[in-house]
């Protein structure tokens, strides 16, 4: 919350800021900035995930087509008191899910076909539960959010620079000196809000993984689930840069040992390490 | 007199706007118990629901196993006794979460029964409609298992509500009694239950 927060504030600074630089008043430039988002994220709003899973290349599944995987959506549905989400199987070797949906009563869960032949009963339900708590906790809109914040950001920095090429216009006040500060400004700010933009992704996944372990009370199931999806080397051919952070596990990267600041989910050594503490911390109670 | 007027009406505002906050926010936190007290009410309704669902499923299951277990007489009858035990637990007003846990733990026993013994039956075991009741029943066991947790979770937040500041001053204008847990408090349906044939 704090990181989407400073992420809009980060966007106002920096209509402030441009505005400052130019004639603009910094008033005026945060008012457009604001605009700007709020018309972004209401254009983006009506985008169903309709064209993210003809993307993925994926078919509907129905109880007849597949009852197992039905019941275990349906019960983690019951333990999340969320609706039953749209279930697609995507036709790829690869290990991978994904998850997608404004609201939680128009929400698709999508999985791989490598994935429902690799997983057992209980991790593929650990897998579907951390589906399912990005749709709880609204992380559909969270990350569309974001990338109008970014997108946001980016179209004033680069409508600024633009106008910086007629020299002897817009000199503004304060001369030299902040003409610049406003390019540098202008050049590193989409870095910087996209930085923030895959920090808020990072978080929401161990959100996501800690949720599931509430749901399942079964930490361990996705710890394993996440083990395995490591180990393929299978990619997903039709994730692209831009449906890549909707993903489970990255569809790109191999297992990273690091932290990454450009990375959409956080190393998988450590969010496996981080379930099976809570694993043990219930193994302790229990005693 | 007329100097202090200005004073006492901005006296006056600062206490109606104090005055519509208080309001404001308990209204915010009645409406909030409500919530919490109606997820947990329907969380309840959904254990029933899958209650009945195993139930129901437990018919077919008999029918589909007579054919192979003809010799399984009893365990079969005990599973059909089992169950109709627990449907009139679940539709008698009179029976409380204790008496159907109990009733439910009973069937839940005479089916680990029934399964044990089915493993020596490979043929039942493969048949198609057998391993669709039987997916079926594990995935109603698990949803028993989901629902009660989830009940479990909605009523311990709703009266974790109950008992904090300032919710606590906030229940005594509505109805909002504490709820119980869907948990065996009598001691002798602890028991592992005594089928005997």
């Amino acid at each position: 919350m704090i990181l989407i927060v400073g992420a809009m504030v980060f966007l106002m600074a920096v209509g402030a800021a441009l505005g400052l630089s130019t004639d603009v008043t910094p008033w005026a430039g945060m008012a457009i900035a604001l605009v700007l988002g709020i018309v972004l994220t209401l254009v983006a709003w009506n985008r169903g995930s309709s064209i993210v899973l003809s993307a993925v290349g994926a078919r509907e599944i129905a109880k007849r087509d597949d009852p197992e995987l039905v019941n275990v959506v349906e019960e983690m549905c019951i333990a999340s008191n969320l609706p039953r989400p749209k279930i697609y199987l995507i036709d790829s070797a690869a290990t991978n899910a994904f998850a997608s949906g404004m609201k939680p009563e128009e929400s698709v869960v999508a999985i791989t076909r490598g994935l429902r032949e690799r997983l057992s009963r209980d991790e593929l339900q650990g897998v579907i539960a951390h589906e399912l708590a990005h749709v709880g906790n609204y992380d559909t809109r969270v990350m569309v959010l974001m990338a109008v914040i970014v997108g946001s950001v980016a179209i004033l920095s680069d409508w600024y620079l633009r106008t910086m090429r007629f020299s002897g216009r817009s000199r503004g006040k304060g001369g030299l000196i902040f003409l610049v500060v406003g390019i540098l400004f202008a050049i590193l700010a989409p870095l910087i809000a996209l930085m923030i933009q895959f920090a808020v992704s990072r978080r929401r996944e161990y959100l996501a993984d800690a949720t599931a372990a509430a749901m399942t009370r079964n930490p361990g199931a996705l710890a394993d689930a996440l083990e395995k999806l490591a180990d393929t080397r299978q990619r997903l051919e039709t994730a692209n840069r831009g449906t890549q952070h909707l993903f489970i596990v990255n569809p790109f990267r191999q297992r990273q040992k690091r932290s990454s600041a450009f990375a959409t989910h956080p190393p998988l050594d450590d969010r496996i390490r981080r379930l099976r503490a809570i694993a043990g911390h219930y193994a302790q109670r229990a005693q | 007199m007329l100097q202090s007027l200005p004073l006492a009406l901005s006296f006056g505002w600062i206490a109606l706007i104090i005055l519509a906050v208080v309001v404001v926010w308990f209204i915010g936190l009645y409406n909030g118990l409500v919530r919490l007290k109606n997820i947990a009410k329907e969380a309840w309704a959904q254990i029933d629901v899958q209650l009945k669902r195993r139930h129901d499923l437990i018919p077919n299951l008999v029918e589909t196993a007579k054919g192979y277990m003809k010799h399984e007489r009893e365990t079969l009858e005990a599973v059909i006794q089992a169950r109709n035990a627990a449907v009139a637990a679940t539709e008698d007003p009179g029976q409380g979460p204790a008496q159907v846990a109990a009733a439910e733990n009973m069937l839940t026993g005479v089916l680990r029964q029934f399964f044990a013994l089915s493993e020596a039956y490979p043929d039942l075991k493969a048949n198609t409609n057998m391993l669709q009741v039987q997916e079926e029943l594990t995935s109603t066991e698990n949803r028993i298992a989901f629902a009660r947790q989830h009940y479990n979770d909605s009523v311990r937040r709703y009266n974790t509500k109950l008992e904090q500041i300032p919710t606590n001053i906030v229940k005594n204008f509505g109805d909002f009694p504490a709820m119980e847990f869907f948990e065996i408090e009598d001691p002798q349906a602890r028991e592992a239950p005594k089928v005997s044939f």
